[in-house]
């Protein structure tokens, strides 16, 4: 399925949806969206620039393994739930800051922290099934 | 010696714990000296221990502990009394000799560390045991000590006996100890008390409960695995494979007494019943007997010792159900002068294979010259064996037969523990007595005396035999006593002197048992060949049922998993949703909850109009003649109800189903393109139709639970709750995603856990395929991989897939 069309437009596409997943990712906890949507937008966005410019391009740009990624995402999941233990709460209870930053007061919490993880497992999981399938195509 | 405050004697029992972490290390600043140096730690706690004598011998008990997990009363608590005491002293005492040995022993061994820390990690974990109040945390221990000794005995697991053995222990063992498991918990049921501090009080509630039989059976399937009582045996001599020093203290001397000494720990509330007084002597009596005739076949020094210490163990257990205030008397004492002598004599045998090469007794003769030390310290430790005068054996056979006399079936029992006794006189003189004598033959001249750390050990638990029957009276009042008021459950106080003073039925008894046991020792080659030809003759044995066993069970594994599990998709999609059909089905029918046809709402144009692309993309997938086509098709239908989603107000779950629906639609593709995408509908009309019905069947299904689902009063508590909270509580507007991340957020990290297992299973799977696809093509190393990363059945299964 490797046409020149589609190869040509694969990188600024697939660099758009990996954006916007995260734009998704990040406006969650108010709107449509969150770490899971956000995870399966940025999966189908490398399936397919693996489509288009095959899987070592994909793995290339990724740097790591996606399965690396998930764990991360795992482990990232993990850690937003521990700093509830120090404040006394019950694990996994969602903590909040409000850092002012050039004027403009920015909502973190342990909870968009968890999130960030959801994405990243989902993003590594799936993308890793999508690439191995892929790579055996080929062969 | 430390103060007695709960958590510093918490701390010091813990150890050895310690002195597992720091073991390698140590051994790799200190080398062969480590030994020496590690040995301090039991040595700090042996002395702890000590200090508690005064309150013990004054009848009271040493209490404490602190709370582990209190909603299921679980709690680390420690109970010294006079039981608890003497097999603390035993743990730790012979421990330090132990390691002092084992620094000798395996001098060199690269893996010498590793080994002193299986060896702490056991003491630990049997120091535990012993002085666990808590019934709970005895059971961790418990099991902890099999699994240390499953360690111990796979050290040399180069060796397949070795792992063999390892395992078998750790099957019989482990498994007796969830057996127990149940028991402990029939214990706390019926007593409702979760300490043997409250179990002990508890006085006749267990005997003359309705589930007695039950705990009775429970506790005995412990205690018998544990303590190899025929016909489980079998595990103890095959742990011979373990390094010496493991035998020594392992399976002579502590961890085959667990199981004697939970059944002398619930004596005073379980004994005394018809039944305990039945079926303890009987197995007991039976593996006194099988364990000695055994062992005289052997010609192994460390089998003839395993042999003999599975008699003991009977004897033990014999005694324990006989159940008199003498016969306990006895089997503490005997308890006591076993640890000593047989644990010097392994050692004794272990040096001898250390320092000579070989521990088959037709091959050893004359050693007595070139290792005197040690020569020394089997004699003592056989005579003591053997029961003769000034020796602490002396005492525990005299007291016995005080108890054994005088019942009904006292000719009988009587009989077996003299001949036991006999026989193990015989056993304990030809391991000391024949490799040491004699002229030496040549093949061992190079043997010689080991260095003090071999004999050190053997000759103090030797010469300690013989000062406790000495000072007979210290001994009782330390150990001896103490002991048997918490066995028997009442104050009781022993009397017997290492010697004889004047003329007495037992002391007859004992002189016909050393006489007996003479004449046989005279006889043992003859002996050795009877047996042999005995056993040869019946030809089957528990070890070998135990590998029947284990196949069989292997098999049926096999058979079910083969039958059940096919390896044609067809027929697990088959199973699946005739599954998920019946499941949908049965219980609208049977609870009669048939919903009636809803009234709809007009729908508008678009919305049909969305419908109509629905149903078009389902003809598509029934009718599309290549797979890919189908996958499509069927991408078209879940992009229409994705658009529902969105019309119904629900725009998370339409996203979500957007993105799946590509996500499986580039997912199926590309998986069905390397299985294969021509049409290849092998179905006949009778398998079409079947199918068609279990579709539909699942669909109406469906329909019908969602119709009866939605007929229902619509309960708004929740999503109310949610509108009106997640703003204030939760800091967003998005309900679901608040959902997920926040309110059930422990849920969401299971389920991304489970997200990345699914991923990493995919992941081997595929790349194990593709491994197998380059082997097909000649690559040899791949080849291996996929031949042994995949068992067999699984490799069918993928094939079938295929």
């Amino acid at each position: 399925m490797q046409t020149l069309l589609l190869r040509t437009v694969a990188p600024y596409f697939t660099a758009l949806m990996v954006l916007f997943s995260i734009f998704i990712l990040l406006r969650g906890h108010n709107e449509p969206g969150g770490g899971f949507i956000g995870g399966l937008l940025a999966a189908s966005a490398f399936a397919i620039f693996g489509i288009a410019a095959g899987v070592s391009a994909v793995r290339r740009a990724l740097r790591f393994h996606p399965l690396s990624i998930a764990g991360f995402g795992l482990f990232l999941g993990t850690v937003a739930g521990i700093p509830s233990l120090f404040a006394g709460v019950p694990f996994m209870t969602g903590l909040w800051v409000y850092p002012v930053i050039g004027g403009i007061e920015i909502p973190l919490s342990t909870v968009l922290v968890f999130d960030i993880g959801v994405y990243l497992v989902v993003v590594g999981s799936v993308t890793s099934i999508a690439l191995a399938l892929e790579e055996g195509e080929r062969r | 010696m430390f103060s007695t405050d709960p958590v510093i004697m918490l701390l010091i029992l813990g150890l050895p714990f310690l002195a597992a972490l720091l073991a390698p290390t140590a051994v790799r600043i200190f080398g062969a000296l480590a030994g020496w140096l590690l040995a301090a730690f039991p040595a700090i706690i042996f002395l702890q221990i000590l200090g508690l004598s005064d309150v013990i011998s004054a009848g009271g008990a040493v209490r404490g502990g602190v709370e582990w997990v209190p909603s299921l009363n679980v709690e680390l608590s420690y109970l010294f009394d006079g039981l608890s005491f003497v097999f603390g002293l035993l743990v730790t005492g012979i421990g330090t000799l132990v390691v002092i040995y084992a620094g000798g022993y395996l001098k060199g061994h690269p893996q010498q560390g590793r080994f002193f820390s299986f060896l702490f990690l056991f003491m630990g974990a049997m120091l535990g045991l012993v002085a666990a109040d808590n019934l709970y945390a005895l059971f961790v221990l418990w099991e902890m000590t099999s699994i240390t000794s499953f360690l111990l005995i796979g050290f040399g697991n180069q060796r397949a006996a070795s792992r063999r053995a390892a395992l078998q222990a750790l099957i019989i063992t482990g498994g007796g100890g969830l057996i127990l498991m149940a028991g402990i918990v029939t214990l706390h049921m019926i007593t409702g008390e979760a300490s043997l501090t409250g179990v002990l009080a508890s006085g006749d509630v267990l005997r003359e409960s309705p589930l007695y039989l039950l705990a009775f059976l429970l506790v005995l399937g412990g205690c018998f695995t544990k303590s190899a009582q025929f016909p489980l045996h079998f595990w103890l001599p095959n742990a011979m494979e373990a390094p010496t020093p493991v035998s020594a203290y392992l399976h002579s001397a502590t961890m085959v007494k667990a199981g004697v000494y939970l059944l002398m720990r619930l004596n005073p509330v379980m004994g005394e019943t018809a039944l305990w007084e039945t079926v303890l002597p009987i197995f007991g009596g039976t593996t006194l007997l099988v364990g000695t005739f055994l062992a005289v076949r052997q010609t192994d020094l460390k089998l003839m010792l395993a042999y003999t210490t599975v008699a003991s163990l009977g004897l033990l257990v014999m005694l324990t159900g006989w159940g008199t205030e003498k016969a306990i008397e006895g089997a503490v004492l005997y308890l006591v002068a076993h640890s000593l002598f047989k644990g010097c004599l392994f050692m004794v045998a272990g040096t001898i294979d250390h320092e000579a090469g070989t521990r088959d007794v037709t091959k050893l003769a004359g050693l007595r010259k070139v290792m005197p030390i040690t020569f020394v310290a089997a004699c003592l430790a056989a005579l003591s064996m053997g029961g003769l005068p000034f020796f602490y054996g002396f005492m525990a056979k005299e007291e016995m037969y005080y108890g054994l006399l005088g019942a009904d079936w006292s000719f009988l029992i009587l009989a077996v523990a003299i001949l036991g006794n006999a026989l193990m006189l015989v056993i304990g003189a030809a391991v000391a007595l024949k490799p040491m004598l004699g002229d030496k033959p040549d093949h061992l001249s190079k043997a010689h005396e080991g260095p003090a750390a071999l004999w050190l050990g053997p000759i103090v638990l030797s010469v300690l035999g013989v000062i406790g029957a000495l000072f007979s009276g210290a001994t009782h009042e330390l150990i001896s006593s103490p002991m048997a008021s918490a066995v028997y459950g009442e104050a009781v106080s022993v009397k017997i002197l290492g010697f004889p003073t004047y003329w007495s039925t037992p002391l007859a008894l004992s002189i016909v048992t050393i006489a007996l046991g003479i004449a046989l020792f005279t006889q043992i080659d003859r002996l050795r060949a009877v047996m042999t030809s005995l056993l040869n003759t019946i030809g089957w044995g528990p070890d070998k049922g135990f590998d029947q066993a284990v196949t069989g069970l292997v098999r049926l594994a096999h058979g079910i998993t083969s039958s059940l599990q096919t390896g044609r998709l067809e027929t697990y999609m088959v199973v699946t949703f005739v599954f998920v059909a019946l499941c949908l089905w049965v219980p609208l029918t049977l609870g009669g909850e048939m919903p009636d046809w809803p009234v709809f709402a007009a729908l508008q144009f678009h919305v049909w109009a969305i419908i109509a692309l629905a149903v078009v993309g389902l003809i598509a997938v029934v009718n599309a003649k290549s797979r890919l086509n189908a996958i499509i098709s069927l991408g078209i239908q879940g992009f229409a109800v994705a658009l529902i989603f969105m019309l119904f107000g629900a725009p998370d779950l339409s996203f979500t189903q957007f993105m799946v629906e590509t996500l499986s639609v580039v997912i199926l593709a590309l998986a069905m393109t390397k299985l294969s995408l021509t049409p290849s509908d092998h179905r006949g009309w009778g398998q079409f139709v079947l199918d068609g019905s279990i579709a539909l069947a699942c669909g109406a299904g469906l329909t019908i639970v969602l119709i009866a689902a939605t007929a229902g009063p619509f309960n708004t508590n929740l999503s109310e709750f949610f509108t009106e909270y997640s703003r204030i509580i939760a800091h967003g507007r998005n309900i679901v995603n608040v959902i997920i991340v926040d309110y059930r957020g422990t849920d969401t990290l299971g389920e991304i856990g489970v997200v990345v297992i699914t991923g990493l299973a995919i992941h081997a799977l595929i790349r194990i395929r593709a491994a197998k696809v380059r082997a097909v093509e000649g690559d040899e190393a791949a080849a291996d991989l996929a031949d042994n990363g995949l068992p067999a059945d699984l490799t069918a299964q993928t094939e079938g897939a295929r």
